[in-house]
Order: C-alpha cells, then sequence, then structure tokens
C-alpha cells in the first residue's frame, strides 16, 4: 500500500522535473535566441534614429523621433548607390562564371574520361588548402602585371573560379546515375549537349548550393576589391562601408548612418537566406549522409 | 581520389581514345576545365610564385617586381621580421601575440557553442526548431563588414552593451579603445597591478613575457566575441547533420541501459561527432589565423596594436609602407604557421587505439551485460 502511494509519487516527481526540464530549456533557447538577434534589431532602430537619441539610448528598439536623415545623406551625400551598384555587378557577373565554369569542370572531373584528370583534381585539391589571406599580395602583383588593377576585369575574373565549387559539383555529379548519359552517347550526342541538356537539369540541388554560396561569396567579399582597386568609382559596399566605419563622411560618431549602411548592405543577402532557407538548412543534412 | 583508382578497379569502361562512343571525350574533358585550370594558374599560382620571389627581393613597389633592377636578398626580409631586433619584428611578434590569442579564445568557445546550439535544437519533440534554428544561424549570413560597423556601435563606449552592463551597476570598458590584456584586467580585480620585474625584461620576438601573458586586450577581446558571434551558426549546421546521421537506438539503448542524458551525450553521441569536431576544428582553426576584413573595417591595430594580425600587418606593410618583400615574407610565414597548427590538431585528434584501461571498462562485468560489447 505505502509501496504504492510512495512510487505514484516518485513518478509524479520525475513528471514535474521533466516539466521543469522543458521550461529551462525553452528559456535558455529564447534567451540565446535573444542575444543572437537583438543587435539587429537594435541595428534597425538605430538606423532611424537622431544621432543624439542613439548616444542616449542605445538599447532601445523605438526610436523616440523617427528619423529618415541618416538614409538622406547616405544616398544624396555619399557614393553609396554607386557602391551598390558596383556590388550587385561583380555578384551577377562572378555567380554566372562560378556556376557555369564548376558545374564544367565538376562534370568533367566526375564523368569524362582523359589523361590527366586525377593530376587536374589534386591539383584544385591542393589549391583549396591555400589560405586566402596568403594571396593578398600575390594577387595584387598579378593583377597588376596583367594591367588589370582598377577595372570590372580585375575585380570579377579572379574571383569567378572556385575550386570549393568544383568540389561540390564533382561530387554530386559521382551520386547521380550514369545510365541516362549513356543513352544519349549511343544516340550521338556530344559532350557539351549531354551536360548542358541532361546532366545540368538534373543538378538543380547542388547548383543551388554553389548560387548561394557564390552570391554570398562575392557579395561580402572585402580583401580582394582592396587589392585589386583605388578607384573610388570601382568601389563595392564592402569597401566603401568600410570607409564609412573609418569616418570619412561628416563629423561625430554618425552611428545611424553607418548602421544604416550596414543594414541596407545586409538586406539582399538576407532576402537570399530567407528564399533559400529551407535549402540551406538542409543542404548539410543531405549532403553528408550521403 | 576514384580517378587515380579507376584504372585498376572500375570493370568498365575501358579507356579506348579514339574510337566508340568515348571518342572525344578526352578532348573535352580539357576543354571543360580549362577555364578553371587557366584562372586558378593565372590568380592563384602564378601569383604564389611572384610573391615568393618577392618575398626574398628589396622590390619597393615601384616598376615590376620582375624587373632586372630588383634584387634577390636571400633571407633578409625573413631574418628582419624574427631576428632584425627592430620595429619590424617588434610589430610581427605583436600580432602573433594578438592573434595566438584570439586562436586560443575563439577557436574552443565557438565549438563547445556550436555544439551546444546544435544539441538543442536537434531535439526531436521540439516546437519552433525552425525558428531557434534561423535566429541562430543568421549573424552566419551577414558579412564581416556590416557584422564590424553594427560590433562598434554595440561595443562603443555609450553604445548598448555598456548600457547593459551599467543596468546592471557595472562600469563597461571603452571596448575597441582598450588595450590593457584581458588576464592582466582580470588580475587587477584581485589587486595585482604590477607585473614581476623579470616579466618585463628580454622576451620573445622583441616583446615581453608580459606581453605575451597579459592576453588578448579588451579591444581584441571584442573582436573574440564577434567572431564566436558570426560563425557559432555555420558551425551549428555541421553539427547538426552528423547528429542527424546518429542512429537514435544507440540512444535509447543507452537510456534502457539507465544512462544519464549527460552520460549517452558523454558516451554515445560525441565520439560519433568525431569527424564533424574534426572539420570544425580544421575551419575554426584556419578561419582564426586570417583574420583581415574586421581589423580592416574596425580598428586597424590600434589601440596601442594590440588587434594587429598578421594578416593586417602583411597588407599594411606593403600597400602602407612598401615592404613588399617584408609583406610577403609575412604572408608565407603565416602560411606555415596554418599548416603547422592544422598538422598538430590532427595529430592531437587522431585515432589512438583504445587503452587498456578503457578496455577493461567496456568488458561486461556480469553474463548477461552484453550490451556494452
Amino acid at each position: 500500500m505505502s509501496a504504492v502511494t510512495s512510487s505514484r509519487r516518485a513518478g509524479a516527481r520525475a513528471q514535474w522535473t521533466r516539466v521543469a526540464g522543458r521550461i529551462l530549456l525553452y528559456a535558455a533557447l529564447v534567451a540565446i535566441a535573444l542575444v543572437y538577434i537583438y543587435p539587429f534589431l537594435v541595428q534597425v532602430s538605430t538606423s532611424f534614429k537622431t544621432e543624439a537619441d542613439a548616444a542616449n539610448d542605445p538599447i532601445s528598439l523605438i526610436p523616440q523621433t523617427w528619423t529618415i536623415a541618416a538614409y538622406r545623406s547616405l544616398f544624396q551625400n555619399s557614393a553609396y548607390p554607386t557602391w551598390f551598384l558596383n556590388s550587385v555587378i561583380v555578384t551577377v557577373f562572378v555567380t554566372i562564371g562560378r556556376v557555369f565554369f564548376s558545374s564544367l569542370a565538376g562534370y568533367a572531373l566526375a564523368r569524362l574520361h582523359f589523361r590527366g584528370r586525377g593530376f587536374v583534381f589534386a591539383g584544385i585539391v591542393a589549391v583549396m588548402a591555400v589560405p586566402g589571406v596568403v594571396l593578398l599580395i600575390p594577387k595584387f602583383l598579378v593583377i597588376n602585371q596583367l594591367g588589370m588593377y582598377n577595372s570590372y576585369v580585375g575585380m570579377i575574373l579572379p574571383l569567378m573560379v572556385d575550386a570549393g565549387s568544383v568540389f561540390i559539383m564533382k561530387g554530386f555529379f559521382e551520386s547521380i546515375p550514369v545510365s541516362v548519359e549513356e543513352q544519349a552517347r549511343v544516340d550521338g550526342a556530344g559532350a557539351f549537349r549531354i551536360f548542358w541538356s541532361i546532366v545540368l537539369p538534373m543538378a538543380r540541388p547542388a547548383l543551388i548550393t554553389i548560387l548561394i554560396l557564390s552570391i554570398q561569396g562575392s557579395w561580402n567579399e572585402l580583401a580582394h576589391f582592396i587589392v585589386s582597386t583605388s578607384d573610388p568609382n570601382l568601389m563595392t559596399l564592402t569597401k566603401g562601408v568600410a570607409s564609412l566605419a573609418a569616418g570619412t563622411l561628416g563629423s561625430g560618431t554618425q552611428y545611424p548612418l553607418k548602421l544604416g549602411a550596414a543594414l541596407i548592405m545586409t538586406i539582399p543577402i538576407a532576402v537570399v537566406f530567407f528564399v533559400f532557407q529551407r535549402k540551406i538548412m538542409n543542404s548539410s543534412e543531405g549532403a553528408v549522409k550521403e | 581520389m576514384s580517378a587515380l583508382a579507376r584504372p585498376a578497379t572500375a570493370p568498365a569502361p575501358p579507356r579506348r581514345r579514339s574510337s566508340g562512343i568515348r571518342r572525344g571525350e578526352g578532348l573535352a574533358g580539357w576543354l571543360f576545365t580549362l577555364p578553371v585550370i587557366i584562372l586558378l594558374g593565372v590568380f592563384l599560382l602564378v601569383p604564389v610564385l611572384m610573391a615568393l620571389w618577392v618575398s626574398f627581393s628589396d622590390w619597393n613597389g615601384n616598376g615590376s617586381p620582375l624587373s632586372p633592377s630588383v634584387d634577390f636578398v636571400g633571407l633578409r626580409n625573413y631574418a628582419d621580421l624574427t631576428t632584425g631586433n627592430g620595429l619590424a619584428e617588434r610589430n610581427f611578434g605583436l600580432s602573433l601575440r594578438n592573434n595566438l590569442w584570439y586562436v586560443l579564445l575563439v577557436v574552443p568557445l565557438q565549438t563547445v557553442l556550436s555544439l551546444l546550439l546544435a544539441v538543442l535544437v536537434s531535439r526531436r519533440l521540439l516546437r519552433g526548431r525552425g525558428f531557434f534554428r534561423t535566429a541562430y544561424y543568421f549573424p552566419s549570413v551577414t558579412s564581416s563588414v556590416a557584422i564590424t560597423v553594427l560590433w562598434l556601435f554595440l561595443f562603443s563606449n555609450s553604445g548598448a552593451v555598456n548600457a547593459i552592463l551599467g543596468r546592471l551597476g557595472a562600469n563597461g570598458p571603452d571596448w575597441f579603445n582598450e588595450p590593457t590584456g584581458l588576464w592582466a584586467v582580470i588580475a587587477g580585480w584581485f589587486g595585482m597591478t604590477q607585473p614581476a620585474a623579470w616579466l618585463n625584461q628580454g622576451g620573445f620576438l622583441e616583446v615581453t613575457p608580459w606581453e605575451w601573458l597579459q592576453g588578448p586586450s579588451i579591444a581584441m577581446f571584442a573582436y573574440v566575441l564577434m567572431a564566436v558571434f558570426t560563425t557559432s551558426g555555420t558551425f551549428m549546421l555541421i553539427f547538426m547533420a552528423a547528429i542527424q546521421n546518429i542512429d537514435p537506438a544507440l540512444d535509447e539503448a543507452g537510456m534502457i541501459d539507465g544512462a544519464s542524458g549527460w552520460e549517452r551525450f558523454r558516451q554515445i553521441t560525441l565520439p560519433q561527432l568525431r569527424p564533424a569536431l574534426f572539420t570544425v576544428l580544421t575551419l575554426g582553426l584556419i578561419g582564426c589565423w586570417q583574420v583581415f576584413d574586421q581589423i580592416y573595417t574596425g580598428t586597424q591595430g590600434a589601440p596601442g596594436k594590440t588587434t594587429l594580425t598578421p594578416a593586417y600587418l602583411s597588407y599594411q606593410a606593403s600597400f602602407g609602407s612598401q615592404q613588399w618583400g617584408d609583406g610577403a615574407a609575412i604572408a608565407f610565414i603565416l602560411f606555415v604557421i596554418i599548416v603547422a597548427f592544422t598538422l598538430f590538431q590532427r595529430w592531437v585528434l587522431r585515432d589512438r587505439p583504445v587503452s587498456r584501461r578503457r578496455i577493461r571498462a567496456y568488458q561486461p562485468k556480469a553474463p548477461q551485460g552484453g550490451a556494452a560489447s
């Protein structure tokens, strides 16, 4: 009798512990989420504050007086529109090039048999091991030597090829069945024809992966543009906003303006993120599973 | 790798170069890979070779480094940085000190945090899983420039972080203008303000023992927090993927055997996360030694050269002071450091044979205890 009640009591206690554990877990998750999201909310609200307001109350999410002064001076007194345009140009061309060249090379390395294939692949893997920062000065030397300094060509061409993307595409092409291509080959289609109209449409998931990586990579790139350009007309957003951070525009701390500049630059990449969100979260899962 | 193995192992297809349906494949293969080969060659291989030459030359930025007026100076640039007893050596020493502490703090913190986040959001019965994942990952997609601008505001003297600290009754430092080392600040709380005299003498790379030991400056520490904030999401995804691949039956078996949550994590989950852990540590190490964007956007080495990093110093020496030989030499030393750290970490995490003590622990104690086999 007493054994039954005590066990029932123990059961109730276990239940209680579980509920408390749940509450604790959610509290921790929400608290961490707040730490991760709050800075961006502060950024949005501060960009609509006056400078005095931003300094007086840096944590409030609602401006005392709403103003778009920061954005107005950003678009009227700085070359922000030019920077934005340059970033778009670079990102578009780099991404087109990367997606096309990486899938082309990835396909060849996965499926076409040619002499020296192992050697080419080993070379690409070796290139992936070179840390990017080590290449700052070297890249400048070559771009300068080739007469590409201060030109879109010098900004775009070196970023167009990415060993990591080739690697991803090769891995993907190896994972899809070869039978469809064999059929096309029997029917007499050439290598490029097979690649373009049969293989590429099947490669959508991998293409989206390198598309995202490329957009994010080239939109956020800074170091390469520092060493390949000095012309203010060729400034990208990263370089321009970095120069704002150093305080070359007007006087005072200019926090609303700087935060607004950083915010607008984040929006396109945030849009890409939310559009492909499910894909980003799942792609790494799928990639490792295989 | 498979390319090398294929001729020996794969039954199909034999390499017929001139006949059959595989005709022209050799040509197509080369044509398909040619753009990548050319661009990687021109913008990667050639530059590295050219920079290697510059690191052994006295080129000062005028004209081409390949012109006959540029002289070979042997290891002089490297000697300047390591045994020159001058400003170049001290700057290099300081940059190594700063970046070393950065690595020592960021890599463990980001690894532990991302693992924790991954474990939390991978629980099977969790409401709002998607929301939490998105929230934790979002900082990872933003550019380092935008995040640095935000960080400069949050950690400014009158910024949000100090405002929150103020509400908690603490007096926050002027983060990005504070050159004092983190350990020195903490030692100061315990009344230790003056380092022992011997700590101010001698030193390595023109940096005194006290300077080496006092840790990252408060300014550098703000960058440490930023790095943890922006990378934990990416690494969380890697851990999440690995956790998804663990067979839940193993965890259930542990539960039946009466193992607690922590024991199950420690003994069942963690060992299976080894490959992911390896990836995260490697990527973290490589990334942490390359801090450049943040420093360029933010403090540019200030205050008191405590946020100077080798990558930024290499840039500054070349583009700023026209010491191209020094700059290139720093880049190559940095390369060697990254390779050395990666190899060291591989060695630490290598697969070790299970020790005899461990084996005994797995041996069934009673005849029916076969679950641990």
